[in-house]
């Protein structure tokens, strides 16, 4: 690509992602500029997941705890539960270090795993978290157990609150359509932050570790500090979008980070493309999104074509998603967008 | 004193039947060197089969002891279980052989996700209660009871296990699937069926998985279409802790995370000062298996095996 060409899509993008919240919301409503919001908190956890299974080649199935910690953080630090109220600046950087804090805890002991058991045991550590937060209600009221957190803090600066209906000149702005921009603008830094790492040092000694530890070790990479590296990394992006996701919802509660959640980014990562920037992207948004357009299609599809409700609409939407998994994998193992050595990859071992 | 007996006679039950569904992941492991990660389902189709034959069965008045209705509905459900086994290795992972380890994966999580809405449209979202055709009289041991059903469930587990673990050392097929585990090419050279030998694999784990579905449907009084998840991740913990691939771990693995789980459970809140209650029981699986990682990686009876990561 010329380097004018690059400026051309660099500037249509850029214009089509400031548009997107109005357009979106004038047509199709603001339930679906919330959805977009979703797609971008997911697409900020994609990413940092990537980082320690697709660049670094970590299994890690307890990414989750990570979210969670953040947005514990800064639902304790910005709500009546204790009384504390951080302006977002402080607790949003807060969440994000305990969390990347909590990635070396998890990544320590784990050093010397590989394969499956890094898998087990990291599930293992996001369930332990879970259930934590789900029992520190007593003796001391910590987490306040499954009835969670509410009436956390929106996201305030200078008398200017994100959680507001907000008029700016005729305009009359939504709350989903601030958050937006917020997001965006926090997605676009953990972008660059990704991007820069994997051509760096950092990501490529990543790489050389994923293909061949012992290799990389002979030559002369502290196998450890890359490792916890990674791990506080992709935790620390994780932190950062749970933070985010508590002032968003305004609730929180532990019924948010199940493991279930922890596969489906994982999903969104191996889907997209593991490894690869853009097919992450790709991935995190197009499970984000799926889900939504086919509670609006199924339900009306069934009453229009048989008149009644056959099949419970929310049961049919998580068939048709796993159905969708599968076939995905079997007709497309190597994700959605993969890179182009991936790519390479999985053609040389085709042809065998 | 006897609150110790009580909780090792309860461990002994719940770690049992952890056992049995081990026995199904580490066979599979042993052989394919993936997590399957549909087991959980296929043991909660077991229990739902079960429990739905034995119900049409009482309905239609049918004047048969409890023992008698239970055997016909695993009848049912044992076939059930090893088509639907066999059916997830088909679909989910023979196509993928040859694919790098985390797509298989993926597809075993999308099919977990498959077979539970399945389960939700056959038998809906509601806890199904188990027909109280059982015994369940107590035996006194010690002070401790146990009660007539968990005998059985902790027999009936030991005698499978024993069995399972004569047919992989003693027959023909057995050989066929340890030379499979350890070299599928060179099994494939020597006139091994490799295909049937990872089908037959899956059958008999699945087998296993649809009994202890029905054990574990009857210990608790009910089944629901959820039951499957937690129960496979503490299977596969015990597989883990055992040393993964070796069907001796699997088993000691079972039972020894069924103990911990219930003294942890039993003593917990004693030993934090009323700090932690009870309801931690499913992080001891948990701590003890990261616990035994660091310090034994290969698990408990695991040997040293090559890296297959």
């Amino acid at each position: 690509m010329t380097s004018n060409k690059k400026l051309g899509t660099f500037l249509a993008s850029a214009i089509v992602l400031a548009v997107l919240p109005f357009v979106v919301g004038s047509t199709l409503g603001n339930s679906w500029v919330r959805t977009i919001d979703f797609a971008l908190l997911y697409v900020m956890l994609a990413l940092g997941l990537n980082i320690v299974v697709g660049f670094a080649g970590l299994l890690d199935l307890g990414f989750i705890a990570f979210y969670a910690v953040g947005a514990y953080t800064f639902a304790l630090l910005g709500s009546p539960h204790f009384g504390i109220h951080l302006p977002f600046y402080i607790a949003i950087p807060l969440g994000a270090g305990f969390a990347a804090m909590f990635g070396i805890l998890l990544g320590t002991p784990v050093l010397k795993l590989k394969g499956d058991y890094l898998a087990i045991v990291t599930l293992g550590f996001g369930e332990i978290v879970r259930i934590f937060m789900n029992n520190l209600n007593a003796p001391i009221n910590i987490t306040n157990g499954p009835q969670g957190i509410n009436l956390i803090d929106p996201i305030q600066f200078a008398g200017f609150s994100l959680g507001k209906v907000t008029q700016i000149g005729s305009f009359t702005v939504n709350p989903v359509i601030l958050y937006y921009y917020m997001f965006l603008f926090l997605t676009v830094l953990v972008v660059i932050m990704v991007s820069r790492l994997q051509h760096s040092r950092i990501g490529r000694a990543w790489v050389a570790m994923r293909e061949d530890q012992i290799a990389a070790s002979a030559m002369g990479l502290n196998i450890r500090n890359i490792k916890l590296l990674a791990f506080a990394l992709g935790a620390l992006s994780g932190g950062v979008a749970g933070g985010l996701f508590a002032s968003f919802q305004g609730f929180i509660s532990p019924e948010s980070f199940g493991l279930l959640e922890s596969i489906m980014i994982l999903a969104m990562v191996v889907l997209g493309g593991m490894g690869h920037i853009p097919g992450v992207i790709l991935g995190a948004v197009v499970l984000t999104v799926a889900p939504e357009v086919l509670r609006d299609v199924i339900g009306p599809l069934q009453m229009h074509t048989f008149g009644k409700m056959i099949v419970d609409p929310e049961n049919a939407r998580m068939l048709l998603f796993g159905l969708a998994m599968v076939v995905m994998m079997l007709t497309r193992p190597e994700g959605m967008w993969p890179s182009k050595r991936r790519q390479a990859e999985f053609d040389d071992a085709k042809k065998g | 004193m006897d609150i110790f007996l009580q909780q090792i006679l309860n461990g002994l039950v719940l770690g049992s039947i952890y056992a049995l569904i081990a026995l199904g992941y580490t066979m599979v492991y042993g052989i394919m060197g993936l997590i399957n990660f549909a087991h959980g389902e296929v043991v909660m189709f077991g229990a739902m089969v079960t429990i739905t034959v034995i119900t049409a069965l009482s309905n239609a008045g049918l004047a048969l002891p409890g023992g008698a209705l239970v055997l016909i509905g695993l009848m049912v459900a044992i076939p059930a279980c090893m088509l639907l086994g066999y059916t997830i290795e088909r679909v989910a992972y023979r196509p993928l052989r040859n694919a790098p380890k985390l797509a298989p994966l993926i597809t075993a999580i999308g099919l977990s996700i498959v077979l539970q809405q399945v389960a939700i449209l056959i038998w809906g979202r509601n806890y199904i209660p188990f027909p109280p055709i059982l015994n369940h009289d107590t035996i006194d041991i010690f002070g401790a009871t146990i009660t007539q059903l968990q005998v059985l469930i902790v027999v009936l587990c030991l005698a499978l296990m024993v069995g399972m673990l004569i047919v992989v050392e003693k027959t023909k097929l057995g050989r066929a699937m340890r030379a499979t585990s350890q070299n599928p090419g060179v099994a494939g050279l020597m006139g091994v069926n490799v295909n049937t030998i990872i089908s037959a694999t899956f059958v008999m784990g699945s087998a296993l998985g649809a009994v202890a579905g029905v054990m574990v449907a009857a210990n608790y009084d009910q089944a629901h279409y959820y039951m499957g998840f937690m129960i496979g991740l503490k299977a596969f913990t015990a597989a883990v802790l055992g040393g993964i691939g070796n069907l001796g771990g699997a088993v000691a693995g079972g039972i020894l995370l069924g103990i911990i789980e219930s003294l942890g459970a039993g003593y917990i809140g004693d030993l934090t000062g009323g700090f932690l209650g009870s309801h931690y029981q499913d992080i001891f699986a948990f701590a003890v298996l990261i616990v035994v990682l660091i310090f034994r990686p290969s698990g408990l009876l695991g040997e040293k095996i090559a890296d297959r990561a």
